[in-house]
């Protein structure tokens, strides 16, 4: 029972250093990034992060309270990236530039 | 009881054996992000943790609980994930694509440009000399 919980730690230990260091690189990338969308992905990347570590919380400590945490911050990082990729699309470059040759579909 | 192997502990062990490969894909996920040239590839780097990762942490955290409730909110969380990744996934990509953010040399092949160009519609600058359709309504939405 004993060496279970040691080893259960061990590993949950070795994943938070795991953790640690991907939520390091992920927030360099959302400094760093040129683009906003650079930064949207890099920021769907540090809420799973945050799921991975409430899941590390709770096996850990042997509770169930973080669970609709983890419901939320995964819809969440939906609603960001849906939210600033139509953001960003007002300046999008596609342009018609001649009349197709199929009937138009009518406008929008 | 000390000495013999129960069913709970096998099943924490392999619980935070999961949960230890959900960390990993987090870790490669963002070695991915920082590391890639493109923010299209940087999107294939960062779906790894976002649907195969949480998998694991859901199976993870559901052996090591071992509760009703709190399975039924793990598959709730892992289904919501798979249907609503792919959402964001492509509205970012299409927003990458169309406002040319992509990298179109690192490019095999490119099927939407042969495909928009078929349609008509081309990326770049908005002409000055327009037909009589106007600017707004001419642009993809």
């Amino acid at each position: 029972m004993s060496a279970v919980h040691t080893a259960v730690l061990v590993m949950v230990g070795l994943g938070a250093v795991l953790l640690v260091v991907a939520a390091t690189l992920t927030i360099a990338r959302m400094a760093r990034g040129p683009s906003s969308l650079d930064r949207v992905v890099a920021a769907d990347v540090l809420v799973a992060v945050v799921i991975a570590t409430l899941a590390a919380e709770a096996i850990v400590n042997d509770h169930a309270t973080t669970l609709p945490v983890m419901l939320v911050l995964s819809l969440l990082g939906f609603a960001g990236a849906v939210s600033i990729a139509r953001f960003v699309a007002e300046r999008d470059l596609a342009v018609r530039r001649r009349e197709p040759d199929r009937p138009d579909r009518g406008q929008q | 009881m000390t000495g013999g192997v129960t069913v709970g502990g096998v099943l924490d062990l392999l619980g935070a054996l999961l949960v230890l490969l959900g960390c990993f894909l987090c870790f490669a996920a963002a070695l991915g992000i920082l590391r890639l040239p493109d923010v299209v590839s940087r999107m294939h780097a960062a779906t790894k943790p976002q649907t195969l990762g949480l998998i694991l942490l859901a199976a993870g955290v559901a052996l090591s609980l071992r509760s009703w409730a709190s399975f039924g909110t793990l598959v709730l969380i892992a289904a919501l994930q798979l249907a609503t990744a792919p959402v964001s996934a492509h509205l970012v990509g299409r927003t990458v694509y169309r406002t040319d953010l992509l990298r179109h040399d690192l490019l095999a092949r490119d099927d939407l440009a042969t495909d928009l160009k078929a349609a008509g519609f081309q990326l770049g600058p908005a002409p000055e000399d327009e037909d009589d359709r106007p600017g707004d309504d001419a642009r993809l939405s």
